[in-house]
């Protein structure tokens, strides 16, 4: 029972909210990104490595330029770049998309070890200095607020840049005529081609989107929360946000709800010290979480309809 | 030159080389403005790449395209639509999740602000057109929601909004009623005073000859004939477009109807959505005869098919075979029994695409005896033998049985069904839209070999989207609508009462 009181009692702290936010930003990124690339029929399940490829490139900017802000942009880059490839292989090559995710997830991994090895020696990659961070900026005023200032006005920049990343995604997905643009593209890219929409140029924006996006939480996770590089840091959130963003049935609003259900897992988690019960059993909560999701308890999600089919001009 | 004899449309030995196919040989097709010019041709033929062509989707090796007297180049669908030219798609373009103003105004999207979709002044751009043309629609309808009549009506108002003065219409009654054929046709001729070009693709010559002013006939990627509509019929078109005379009737004797085969009593079933689909159909069917079943898509006979063969869960009511409940059999046992099933879908539940002719020939009879050593090793030179035989009984057009059934034509693979099903001698056939997609002469093939079944004792089921296929090969026609069995009508039954039937109305107390 101490277990379940403890896991209560924590569930009125903020730090562990503050936490929750914070973890569930680290899932979003790339679940949005998710949305975007499959929103308009490229099924994407390289977030995790294009994540990993930010975090990598991100640390070596940082440990190099000292200056966060570009290490960041360099961190999308990287992770854009690995989007790239997946948007050529699959949109122009019309290779498997799922194959094509895994491989590029395999090649982050051993790309991201190799030059670890290669630029640093068999030593640690080394640890960004404090300044050198990506900052946490307390809102003057609203910090203040009880529990929630603490909540939602003590964070990290990139979490205020994610919250208004997810109100931008949904407005421009569900209201103006480029997110009307690339539903139709994947929906049924041969209607949105006879309309006179280029269903390529949306598709590799929309690829391209996603790796900015899961750049930018690789960023977050190696110079924001962290300070340096470990190989395999993302430890499989690329794939949390993969189902993060089925259980959102592919919108950004529930996405995020989502990504707050698997931040809180990873919250608890990372308090497991004030919580009598194995960690290990803890590490999993995330995990869980999503297996049950994905095994039907929010009931069926449909994706969109050219979802993961290659476009072939002229085909019906 | 004077407006009313303009050349809207005029291509010049266009051809086009496909990996093994040349689908368009040096093709002249020209179109005068305001007229309704039907092309016509067999599946196959290089209509549908010619007119790919004029819109831009399809490259051709040469040739050269003149819209409105200008020699013009066209790289996609955008400088088709920017040169007036505006294509109703047999598989509609539309975005069944869409609403019905989405869908129109997609690719030419009234924005305001920074690039927010300004749904007032889509509002209204659609009541404008719908007013202009005659043409009703609810602009903020779910597209998916729309019958098949409506969604083609949006693709039009679509075309329309695009400033489209010369339309073409790729097969654009396949899908509708009867019904709603004609009020296609009403529309048509609107367009036409309102001073457009309409050309209309079509492998139906009854209409062809209703609705056209000229006719270009297709064989094989050539142009074989161009002809004025008020000069010539049926018999000629057909006999240019397959090459030979066709019997376009068919010819049968009458029906010896006998026993009871088939009694399906209040029979209900569920659709892949899970709601009802199948609300109580009850008729008897006997054998010798053939009992078709007209109803517009949708109303529940694939349904009755699937609970008939075995493929579908009855959620209620009883199918009895001779006396014997095979409500709850399986496919397998059902087979057994002397059920034979010929599905609408012949891609995904017909054929496993991947395996040859002669895999193909013996699916779900593949634990019999003949074919296989105690269920377990198959007997390979039965089976050889058997495909051979069947290619050669069924004509089935293959350089050899070992061909994968993905690379025949699609009139082939229908036979390879029809072959399949029908060579198992079955007491009972279920045949599901035995004809679609399929040339005239593998039709007429088909349609004789069902009789031949008939003939020899066998009870048939025909479901059938195509009104004038039931008409012609059934003996007693079931009129379906909205699950049930509405009415039982005589062959001879005028059009217009099946089409009305079919539709929900006409019902008359007793007439079952």
């Amino acid at each position: 029972m101490t277990a379940v009181t403890d896991i209560l009692h924590l569930l009125f702290t903020a730090n562990l909210w503050q936490a929750t936010l914070a973890a569930a930003v680290l899932l979003l990124l790339p679940a949005l990104g998710g949305v975007i690339s499959e929103r308009s029929g490229v099924v994407n399940i390289a977030m995790e490595g294009m994540m990993l490829t930010g975090a990598f490139f991100g640390v070596v900017a940082d440990l190099a330029w000292h200056n966060p802000l570009a290490a960041t942009g360099v961190a999308m880059l990287a992770g854009a770049l690995m989007a790239t490839v997946h948007a050529v292989v699959s949109i122009q090559f019309r290779a498997d998309q799922i194959v094509s995710g895994i491989a590029i997830n395999i090649f982050a991994a051993g790309l991201t070890v190799f030059l670890v090895n290669r630029i640093y020696g068999l030593q640690d990659v080394g640890h960004v200095g404090q300044s050198e961070l990506i900052p946490y900026i307390n809102v003057p005023g609203l910090d203040q607020i009880p529990f929630l200032g603490k909540v939602l006005f003590q964070q990290n920049v990139i979490v205020y840049a994610a919250l208004i990343i997810l109100v931008l995604t949904h407005v421009v997905l569900f209201r103006t005529r480029l997110g009307l643009r690339i539903r139709a593209v994947g929906e049924h890219p041969q209607a949105a081609d006879t309309a006179g929409i280029n269903v390529f140029a949306i598709r590799y924006g929309a690829v391209i989107t996603s790796g900015l996006l899961s750049g930018l939480s690789g960023a977050f996770l190696a110079i924001g929360i962290s300070n340096t590089f470990v190989p395999n840091m993302t430890d499989g959130r690329g794939y949390i946000a993969l189902a993060a963003m089925i259980f959102g049935k592919w919108t950004p609003g529930g996405a995020f709800i989502a990504c707050l259900i698997f931040g809180l897992g990873q919250a608890i988690y990372d308090n497991n010290s004030i919580i009598h019960v194995s960690p290990y059993l803890l590490s999993m909560l995330p995990y869980l979480l999503t297996l049950i999701v994905l095994a039907g308890v929010v009931g069926r999600s449909t994706p969109p309809a050219a979802d993961g089919l290659p476009y072939v001009p002229g085909s019906e | 030159m004077s407006d009313s004899q303009a050349i809207a449309v005029d291509m010049r030995g266009i051809t086009k080389q496909f990996p093994g196919v040349l689908a368009n040989n040096q093709v002249d097709f020209s179109v005068t403005r305001g007229e309704i010019h039907a092309l016509v041709g067999e599946n196959g033929a290089g209509k549908s790449t010619l007119m790919n062509v004029l819109y831009g989707l399809v490259h051709p090796d040469s040739g050269e395209i003149l819209i409105n007297g200008k020699m013009v180049h066209i790289g996609g669908p955008r400088d088709a639509i920017g040169l007036g030219i505006g294509m109703v798609h047999q598989h509609f373009m539309l975005i069944p999740v869409f609403s019905v103003g989405e869908n129109i105004m997609l690719g030419r999207e009234p924005v305001t602000g920074p690039d927010f979709f300004d749904r007032a002044r889509a509002r209204a751009a659609i009541a404008e057109l719908t007013k202009a043309y005659g043409l009703a629609l609810d602009p903020d309808a779910r597209m998916g929601d729309l019958p098949v009549g409506l969604q083609q009506r949006a693709e039009i108002v679509k075309v329309l909004y695009r400033g489209a003065e010369i339309l073409v219409l790729d097969e654009p009654t396949g899908v509708l009623t009867p019904q709603e054929s004609k009020e296609l046709f009403g529309v048509l001729r609107d367009l036409v005073k309102a001073d457009k070009t309409i050309i209309f693709i079509s492998h139906k010559l009854k209409e062809v000859l209703e609705i056209s002013d000229r006719i270009t006939v297709m064989r094989r990627g050539k142009v074989v004939g161009h002809l004025i509509t008020k000069d010539t019929n049926e018999e000629a078109i057909a006999t240019l477009m397959v090459g030979r005379a066709v019997l376009l009737r068919v010819d049968k004797a009458p029906a010896k109807a006998g026993e009871v085969a088939l009694k399906v009593d209040n029979l209900t079933a569920n659709s892949d959505q899970s709601v009802p689909a199948l609300k109580g159909a009850s008729f008897e069917l006997r054998y010798g005869e053939i009992l078709g079943i007209a109803g517009v898509e949708g109303n529940g006979q694939s349904e009755l098919m699937e609970v008939i063969a075995g493929t579908r869960r009855a959620s209620g009511g009883q199918v009895l075979l001779a006396g014997r409940d095979i409500t709850t059999m399986d496919a397998n046992t059902e087979r057994d029994a002397g059920v034979a099933f010929i599905p609408e879908d012949r891609r995904g539940t017909g054929l496993v695409l991947g395996f040859s002719i002669a895999e193909n020939s013996i699916l779900g009879r593949e634990r019999a005896p003949s074919f296989s050593w105690r269920h377990f090793v198959l007997n390979l030179i039965a089976i050889r033998n058997w495909a051979l035989r069947l290619v050669k009984e069924f004509d089935i057009r293959t350089p050899s049985i070992d061909v994968a059934v993905r690379n025949l034509s699609g009139g082939n693979q229908q036979k390879v069904i029809v072959a399949r099903e029908i060579g198992s001698n079955p007491k009972v056939l279920l045949a599901a839209q035995p004809t679609r997609g399929v040339d005239i002469g593998a039709i007429e093939f088909i349609h004789r070999q069902i009789i031949k079944e008939r003939d020899n004792g066998a009870a048939v089921l025909l479901v059938s989207a195509e009104l004038d296929e039931v008409r012609s090969l059934s003996d007693r026609i079931a009129v379906m609508y909205e699950g049930k069995i509405v009415s039982i009508e005589p062959p001879d039954a005028p059009e217009e009462r099946l089409g009305l039937l079919m539709t929900g109305g006409g019902t008359r107390a007793g007439a079952a």
